[in-house]
């Protein structure tokens, strides 16, 4: 339960500088996820807040109290890691109760909260077992176990998500959800890579690049208004369309953004844009229309419902009023 | 493999050759230890008679018995004081990020590399200093300079493997150096120790030169000094038998550890040589 | 300003160490008790041998400090004899020492060369998919394992100049018409110590190789194959190039073992003054002759041409020994 304030914090290693001065205030009790390309600094962050690496320079406050120089053990932090990093040569209650036992923590004490840990994420069968013994879904569990028993008041997740199948990964990205309801007086920051992710967990969404911050907003905010050209396409699925040239001239800008969903189909009339469909998505649900209009990349549009258009059909499109997306010569919104 | 025919016996020829020029020798000596008399000095391939007489003549010498039980006194010894300070130095190595580090590294690996003849007068003061010269105390020492080394060197490579999260979690579970030391690296370090400590324990057992200048009495020998002076009545008469039985007895333990341990020893010795 | 206040203060401040500070005033601590170890009896005895190169010390004035200062009259020394004529002394003017000198060199190329070539062949074989690898590997490990000394007794009865069976083996297959005297000739003396030193380093050198061999991905080779490149082809511009970092630094390590060789020859080929290596040399001057000034001259130089060799080695090769970037 903790409010987390950074305060022009950069980090180099050596003449490399990865974040590059950073402002940002996390609510107590937030949920918010740092997303971003490979090698942006969202890692980094994670781990500076931790305490696992030194702050270059710049403040770090828990609380409103600096600890830029406080040991992990002691920020009151837990952390979930990518690998689990479970012990591998200790039980699962071992796993669990590592922190407490160099504590100094009564044994019943120990017993108690890894017992109520290990029952409300449904491993209190597993206690004996070692982590080898385990499958990934399980290891992960007691990883996030393990952070519970701390009694955290910032809860730190590194991509918890990434080394699991397709399948436990929705399942797990549900229970984390739940975790966050249920603890809610506990801050939650969570890394990951993956936008969908990003969009389904958070409260609020820090997007990073090149080790700046893009854009800090809830989900809704980050669709709807991106604050850059960058944010834009790394927001939403499939990515946003952006046309150059003629094209956003005519909407005054240098670069034209619009999402698949935001095209529809209009007559010859008032149609903007014509062209040839060179490749079609069913999902189903949903299917996805390749248009090419002659402007570089074909067109992504978005019909629901079963794919009925067949390939090579001519398509008069046109966007929905107040969903184009306009930017700037420097990526910067248009509004 | 190849996949023709004639390579294929061209290639199957190369191993017998490999195997038989690996192994003969050692097969030769252990004939050779059952031979006495006469038979000795005939050169045959095949055993033409079997005595024990040899190995009664060798173990029957008191000296040959002490200088067995010195040599495992000593290796063990130098081993076990070698692995103390090597696993704590080597974390550091590994894990901390320090400046003077790869400086220190290459310092450790020159250590172990340089010539044994290039301390042996400095050491031989040492040792009479300290009052240990023809005392095993003075070989444990000197074996330091190669073991402990080589040990650090190893282990190094072998920490440097350890998965970094494993380590994190424990930092955020408020572990400290020493506690991820002693209850979390440790325990996953066991196989790399023993096989640091098999090589190590090797290198001590085989050293010749020190055993040879620190020692005086026939007591206080360590076995490579022993066989090397077993002689016979007179310099010319060199007592062939003995000394097979003898290499026979302080050889078979270690081809048999090597062998037990064939896959560690190997992933043993790559850590300290192969890393680029 | 209150960043410059939080990140510049705290370690003068010194009240609690952060992460990283702990961590390193761990590691020093970590490192100090081998480092005093190592200095006590690796780089003291150093110092002092080197310091004796430099005196007159001999095996009765080496304990009791009676030893005096002579500079550099180990290494060269101009003596002006009362009749007029000059001669020079010392280290660098004795021709025993360069014999030694050149003998180790000499020693250490060919089985180093020779080492790696068969170690090279042995890994391909131990690196190929056939029935019984496990012990082929394992008899090729015998050698190893087998001590110096071990190996220096069995094979200098098996090269016995009458009993030997090396040279029975050869009479009878009419190679040689007469028994040869492997270590006791001057003309074949080093050929003994190079085969047995072959013999016992060259599985360590396989082993080495090998292991690079299996850091090399078999896809490589699959594809290759696909492509139809022929094997030798595939070898020469494939497996070779992507072995240099593995061979270079067996190499070395090899070649810092042969410069200081010392047992082999000093039990294989005793006398013999067309073996008798740096290592062997200094030695004799020291335990032989108590002549601990010059000996420890000798073994200094020794200590000086291995570092070069390696500083050079380093240099040229650009090996990353330490392990630290990959």
């Amino acid at each position: 339960m903790a409010n987390i304030q950074l305060k022009a914090v950069r980090k180099s290693y050596g003449a490399v500088e990865v974040i590059k001065g950073v402002d940002l205030e996390i609510k107590k009790g937030e949920f918010m996820v740092f997303v971003g390309p490979s090698g942006c600094g969202k890692s980094t962050m994670l781990r500076l807040i931790s305490g696992l690496e030194q702050i270059t320079s710049g403040d770090l406050l828990f609380d409103d109290e600096l600890v830029n120089n406080v040991v992990p053990a002691k920020r009151g932090i837990a952390m979930v890691f990518q690998s689990y990093a479970l012990y591998p040569h200790m039980t699962v209650f071992d796993n669990m109760a590592f922190g407490m036992k160099l504590d100094k923590t009564s044994k019943q004490e120990m017993k108690d909260r890894v017992q109520k840990a290990a029952e409300l994420l449904q491993i209190d069968h597993l206690l004996d077992r070692l982590p080898k013994q385990l499958s990934g879904g399980q290891r992960q569990r007691v990883a996030i176990g393990r952070a519970i028993v701390r009694d955290p008041r910032v809860f730190l997740f590194d991509e918890p998500l990434s080394n699991l199948d397709a399948a436990l990964r929705v399942q797990t990205r549900l229970e984390i959800a739940k975790l966050h309801h249920d603890m809610t007086d506990v801050t939650m920051i969570y890394v990951t890579h993956d936008q969908v992710e990003a969009m389904t967990l958070a409260d609020r969404i820090c997007v990073l690049r090149d080790g700046l911050i893009e854009q800090v907003g809830t989900p809704s905010e980050l669709y709807e208004n991106p604050a850059s050209l960058f944010v834009a396409g790394f927001i939403g699925s499939p990515q946003m369309n952006f046309l150059k040239g003629a094209i956003a001239e005519k909407h005054n800008c240098t670069t034209l953004g619009i999402r698949a969903e935001h095209i529809e189909i209009a007559d010859a009339a008032d149609a903007e844009w014509t062209g040839k469909v060179v490749h079609a998505e069913d999902l189903g649900s949903d299917n996805y229309l390749f248009v090419d209009i002659g402007a570089g990349d074909p067109l992504i549009v978005r019909r629901p419902g079963k794919l009925e258009t067949p390939l090579g059909t001519e398509l008069n499109l046109r966007p929905i009023a107040g969903h184009i997306h306009r930017f700037d010569a420097n990526e910067k919104p248009i509004r | 493999m190849p996949t023709t025919p004639f390579w294929r016996y061209m290639f199957y020829a190369g191993v017998v050759a490999i195997v038989i020029i690996a192994v003969f020798p050692f097969y030769y000596a252990v004939m050779t230890s059952f031979e006495t008399g006469t038979a000795i000095f005939k050169p045959n391939i095949l055993p033409e008679m079997f005595s024990w007489q040899n190995y009664a003549q060798v173990t029957g010498q008191r000296a040959f018995a002490s200088s067995i039980l010195n040599s495992v006194f000593i290796a063990s010894t130098t081993v076990f004081c070698a692995l103390l300070l090597a696993v704590t130095a080597s974390y550091a190595l590994a894990r901390v990020r320090f400046r003077g580090r790869s400086l220190l590294l290459m310092t450790i690996l020159g250590v172990s590399m340089f010539p044994q003849i290039a301390v042996l007068s400095g050491l031989y003061e040492l040792v009479n200093f300290l009052g240990i010269y023809n005392r095993p105390w003075a070989l444990v020492m000197s074996y330091t300079i190669f073991t402990l080394p080589f040990t650090v060197w190893v282990l190094t490579t072998f920490m440097r493997e350890l998965p970094t999260e494993i380590e994190e979690a424990a930092i955020v579970d408020g572990a400290t150096p020493w506690v991820i030391i002693t209850k979390v690296f440790l325990p996953l370090l066991w196989p790399a120790l023993v096989t640091t400590g098999l090589l190590a324990f090797i290198g001590a057992w085989n050293e010749f030169l020190f055993a040879l200048t620190f020692t005086i009495s026939e007591d206080m020998r360590t076995v490579p000094v022993a066989i090397a002076l077993l002689s016979g009545a007179s310099v010319q008469e060199i007592p062939w038998g003995p000394i097979m039985a003898a290499s026979v007895i302080v050889t078979v333990p270690l081809i048999i550890l090597v062998l037990i341990f064939q896959r560690k020893i190997v992933a043993g010795l790559t850590a300290g040589g192969v890393k680029g | 300003m209150s960043s410059d206040k939080s990140t510049n203060a705290s370690p003068t401040a010194g009240k609690t160490l952060n992460l990283e500070q702990q961590r390193v005033r761990a590691a020093y601590m970590f490192l100090a008790p081998m480092l005093i170890m190592l200095l006590i009896v690796a780089a003291w005895p150093l110092f002092r041998s080197i310091s004796f190169s430099f005196t007159d010390a001999t095996a009765n004035t080496i304990f009791n400090g009676q030893s005096e200062w002579i500079g550099f009259d180990n290494y060269v020394e101009k003596k002006v004899r009362s009749n007029g004529t000059v001669r020079w002394k010392g280290v660098l003017v004795d021709k025993d020492w360069w014999n030694a000198v050149w003998n180790t060199v000499r020693f250490s190329i060919v089985s180093v060369a020779l080492e790696t070539i068969l170690g090279l062949l042995v890994a391909l074989v131990l690196n190929a998919e056939f029935k019984g690898r496990g012990l082929v590997r394992a008899a090729v490990l015998i050698p190893w394992a087998i001590p110096t000394i071990v190996s220096a007794r069995m094979w200098g009865w098996m090269l016995n100049d009458q009993f030997g069976i090396i040279n029975e083996i050869m009479l009878t297959l009419h190679l040689i018409d007469k028994p040869i005297a492997w270590t006791a000739s001057s003309d074949t003396a080093m050929i003994a110590v190079l085969i047995v030193d072959v013999w016992k380093t060259t599985p360590f050198m396989a082993l080495l190789i090998l292991a690079g061999l299996q850091m090399i991905p078999r896809d490589m080779y699959e594809s290759a194959r696909i492509d139809g490149i022929h094997p030798l082809r595939v070898f020469w511009r494939v497996t070779l190039p992507l072995l240099r970092p593995a061979i270079l630094v067996a190499v070395i390590f090899r070649a810092l073992d042969a410069l200081r060789i010392f047992d082999l020859i000093y039990l294989l080929t005793p006398q013999s003054d067309s073996t008798i290596t740096m290592s062997v040399l200094s030695y004799r001057e020291l335990q032989q002759f108590g002549d601990y000034g010059e000996g420890s001259a000798m073994s200094t130089l020794l200590f000086l041409i291995i570092t070069g060799f390696v500083l050079l080695y380093i240099k040229l090769g650009r090996v990353d020994l330490s392990g630290e970037k990959s």
